[in-house]
């Protein structure tokens, strides 16, 4: 496949950023996109230019390092997949790509196509987490039996890889989606009411400060989510929230 | 001077751990406020010690080269995690787990350590319950447990094909509740350089921060590190593009023996090699094999018609078809210990009965269990003679709700669904048993210096179980390290802050720059990743699968003249005061090619077959046997702790020597 890459270049978080062209050849459908990168950056590093920079570390799907708006879609084209996971297959010969990163007034870019997502680090921070000691003086893992569908609930919210693909589809940038997630993981199983209303509370006021946008159920998230997650975890938060927010 | 004392505490086996943890020194709450810990890595192994650590008080800095803890790299573990809960009353105990770990581990781990393991991992379920892990469960609303290669009894607990990642956002949150009281710094996007030494002990590291490359000095009493393995030496490996070596080579460098490095784990269910681009290999769960059948054709006619696209492997009957782990080793069948069944499916593709274009490659069919499953469905549902698609419709929904995500992966790699036609497979390196050697603390070779987890050596003898390595990850740093750590911090209370601004850190910062200098100035013929990819292949070929003398002495060789001309050559674009991926890898590889070598190294000293080593010397000549590994007690039960002395090859060899006194040693068998 020959293709033709359109990728925005810059070189820190205060520089100006461009779209450059670079042309490509011999690329296979077996490849994966990062992988196709590949090939670019060891042609521009025997040239002697500078590589692209993205963020990418397991190249399974699961670790939310890769991110990259590919023609204008988070993660590229495929649906339910991340960007390493997205293969040139889906790409016919003669194709022109335009690759830039997720773009979000909460997500500066760091260098080219990296992005900082360390807003999300503090929203869970703010109150992602339940209160217990790790010390393994805990009752026993079976003392509290949970409805397998609250679990199997928990666990779909809880598959969340926080890889920002919600926000950068979002016409609002919004982190509903992300913050929901971990809102609900907790408020289906039962360790988790305790500091439910704190929780909540919390959380959405740390999602405010970053200044992510508002939700306003356009649905574009859960579309371009690579895992799926679904838009329910966004409207049990808002009654989460509507019910802390009165008995706070 | 370092010495090789393992301290295992004196007393029976069962008591040790209670017994020791009784008579270790503890630190009180109000100096623990005076005490500073640095973690590298954030892993099962690092977040879980983070945040216990500063659960109990201690002021915790974290590091890690990700841009988020969360993003460590145990949290692509896919199929679950052991706990000798017992909940399936068939039999388990903790003493069962013990036998079936240090069995596994071909009788090359250490007994007390692999004991305390196994007595923790029933808190480790505890935890993770109570924190909030949402485990896969039953109907009844208790949890769900599977089976796992190498073991009789079904102690694995999972969430889906994504226990890792569950396990970590786990240990991710503890760390975040700390990281809100004040009492975890995290710093991400930080890369360890180098241990520094004061009087012997270790005070802090030398980091390098990825964004600004400005280079920094950290202090604390003590340093764990908690950095993962070494697969990547192979270049292709399951492992994540950024996981490496460097920390624990810097360590060792300093002081820290290096234990095992030739134990590598070599896992059997992989997605095949596509072509020269690949990166990286994607690993298929071991708990496939749960309901997966691992075949060939019968006939080599076949694989070759296979291979060209002119049949399908639907299309060969029962007769045609070989199903060599069901054969070969009829007790345990397609749950054969990971080691076994890739020496199996290497065996058969050696032979010439592969079934992918490169003819490395073999079957992993779903359609017996979809139809068994479609069938129990059937029943249940009160379905009387129910067509053979509804059966297939049934069986393959229950395939789905136990392993969707990573069919769908498969899927998404190879653009075949395996639901209709079986998945092809090959092993790939996904694990290494050996690291850095520690004592029954967790305690490197230098004082002060600890290493948990897979960075260690010390819990999975020559191979590990399937769902073992969240077990330990977790065990040390929740349960273990907690406790062994304070016993060393007891005697720092008084010390104070460690200043940063001593000649031992102006030293280590300006070896780590000359470094850096040094990597930033190759003459630039070639990228780094033209080195790593030959790296990998001099290891895959001579130290990979199957090992034997003359390959591991030209590996040897031939790895110091690639490190030679990479030092030379290498071509590292940028510059070093900025964001520069290519110098990071620079760095990485710079380290492989040390690792390689003593790697070979052990791996030539140990002739004798054991776990994941396989030496071609020593394989059972006749009896039932026949042909399998044979591991030789008589001359290497011991560890092998390597102290470096300058080129990797000229290391010198400490050994510990493993002691049975609760098992009998007996030729593994899987039969």
């Amino acid at each position: 496949m020959k293709l033709t890459l359109k990728i925005w270049r810059q070189e820190n978080n205060k520089a100006k950023g461009e779209i450059k062209t670079y042309p490509i050849d011999g690329i296979e459908g077996d490849m994966s996109f990062l992988e196709m990168l590949d090939v670019l950056n060891e042609q521009l590093i025997n040239q002697g230019d500078n590589p692209v920079v993205f963020d990418h570390d397991c190249r399974e799907g699961i670790c939310g390092s890769c991110s990259l708006q590919i023609n204008g879609e988070p993660h590229g084209p495929d649906r339910l997949v991340t960007t390493c996971q997205l293969h040139m297959r889906k790409f016919s010969d003669g194709d022109t790509i335009v690759i830039e990163p997720f773009r979000a007034k909460a997500f500066p870019v760091v260098k080219d196509l990296m992005i900082d997502r360390s807003a999300f680090d503090r929203i869970q921070h703010a109150g992602g987490y339940i209160s217990v000691n790790t010390s393994g003086n805990t009752i026993d893992a079976n003392a509290i039996p949970v409805n397998k569908e609250d679990a199997d609930n928990s666990f779909a919210a809880a598959t969340c890889i926080g890889c920002g693909a919600c926000v950068a589809a979002c016409k609002n940038a919004s982190a509903m989606l992300f913050t929901s997630a971990k809102v609900s993981q907790y408020a289906l199983l039962p360790q988790g009411q305790v500091e439910a209303t704190q929780r909540v509370l919390s959380m959405v006021e740390q999602m405010d400060k970053e200044g992510f946008g508002n939700c306003t159920n356009t649905g574009a998230c859960e579309v371009e989510c690579p895992k799926g997650i679904s838009l329910e975890n966004i409207a049990r938060m808002n009654r989460e929230y509507l019910s802390a927010s009165l008995k706070g | 001077m370092s010495t090789l004392d393992s301290k295992i505490p004196s007393g029976p086996l069962a008591d040790k751990w209670t017994k020791h943890k009784n008579e270790i020194d503890l630190v009180n709450p109000a100096n623990k406020r005076n005490i500073d810990v640095i973690i590298v890595g954030t892993g099962l192994a690092g977040g879980s010690a983070a945040a216990t650590l500063a659960e109990l008080g201690y002021n915790v800095k974290t590091f890690c080269y990700q841009d988020s803890p969360r993003r460590a790299h145990s949290i692509a573990a896919q199929g679950g995690i052991n706990a000798a809960k017992n909940y399936q009353g068939d039999g388990d105990s903790a003493y069962r787990l013990f036998y079936d770990t240090v069995k596994g581990g071909d009788y090359r781990s250490r007994e007390a350590n692999v004991h305390r393991l196994a007595e923790v991992s029933t808190n480790i379920i505890d935890q993770c319950v109570a924190q909030g892990v949402p485990f896969a469960r039953e109907y009844g609303g208790l949890l769900d447990n599977r089976s796992f290669g190498g073991v009789l009894v079904s102690r694995t607990f999972y969430a889906k094909g994504q226990t890792g990642q569950q396990l970590l956002l786990g240990a991710y949150s503890a760390m975040n509740r700390q990281i809100n009281r004040g009492k975890i710094q995290s710093f991400n996007r930080h890369e360890m350089l180098d241990v520094v030494k004061v009087d012997g002990k270790a005070r802090g590291i030398i980091a390098r921060n990825l964004i600004t490359g400005e280079i920094e000095r950290h202090s604390a009493h003590a340093v764990v590190l908690a950095s993962g393995g070494y697969g990547n030496v192979f270049f292709l490996s399951t492992n994540a593009m950024g996981s490496n070596v460097t920390a624990s080579w810097r360590a060792h460098r300093r002081g820290a023996y290096f234990a095992n490095p030739c134990y590598t784990q070599i896992h059997p269910t992989c997605i095949p090699v596509s072509g020269d681009h690949q990166s990286k290999l994607t690993l298929m769960s071991e708990s496939l094999r749960n309901d997966g059948r691992i075949w060939v054709p019968r006939k080599k006619e076949d694989a070759l018609a296979i291979r060209d696209g002119k049949l399908k492997p639907t299309q060969l009957s029962e007769e045609d078809r070989d199903y060599y782990l069901e054969r070969r080793y009829p007790a345990f069948g397609n749950l054969v210990p990971r080691d076994v069944a890739s020496r199996a499916a290497k065996e058969c593709c050696d032979a010439g009965f592969g079934v992918n274009k490169t003819g490395e490659a073999v079957y992993l069919d779903f359609a017996t269990a979809i139809e068994r499953y479609g069938k129990e469905k059937a029943l249940i549902e009160k379905i009387s003679n129910p067509s053979e698609a509804e059966i297939y419709k049934m069986g393959a929904a229950v395939i789905e709700n136990k392993y969707g995500n990573l069919f769908q992966m498969y899927e998404k790699i190879v653009d075949e669904n395996p639901y209709k036609t079986p998945m092809m497979i090959y092993p790939a390196v996904h694990y290494t048993m050996g690291g850095l050697w520690v004592d029954y603390n967790l305690q490197t070779t230098v004082e002060g210096l600890y290493a948990t987890g897979e960075a260690n050596f010390s819990d999975h003898g020559a191979n590990r179980l399937g769902a073992s390595a969240l077990m330990q990850g977790l065990a040390d740093g929740y349960f273990v390290l907690p406790y062994t750590i304070g016993d060393y911090l007891s005697k720092d209370i008084r010390t104070g802050e460690i200043p940063t601004d001593t000649k031992e850190f102006d030293q280590a910062e300006n070896e780590v720059k000359d470094r850096i200098n040094k990597l930033m100035g190759g003459s630039g013929a070639r990228s780094v990743d033209y080195y790593h990819k030959k790296l990998g292949k001099i290891m895959w070929n001579k130290c990979g699968m199957s090992r034997n003398e003359k390959d591991l002495k030209d590996a040897i060789e031939e790895i110091a003249a690639l490190r030679e001309d990479f030092w030379n050559s290498v071509k590292v674009p940028g510059t070093k005061d900025t964001l520069n991926q290519e110098l990071e890898k620079a760095g990485r590889v710079a380290d492989f090619l040390e690792l390689g070598e003593l790697f070979a190294k052990d791996a030539l000293d140990r002739n004798e077959s054991c776990g994941g080593h396989f030496r071609e010397e020593s394989v059972e000549i006749d009896g039932p046997q026949k042909g399998e590994a044979l591991r030789d007690d008589k001359n290497f039960k011991y560890v092998s702790a390597w102290e470096y002395k300058g080129a990797p090859k000229e290391a010198l060899l400490h050994k510990e020597e493993l002691n049975f006194e609760n098992i009998e040693l007996k030729t593994r068998s899987y039969k």
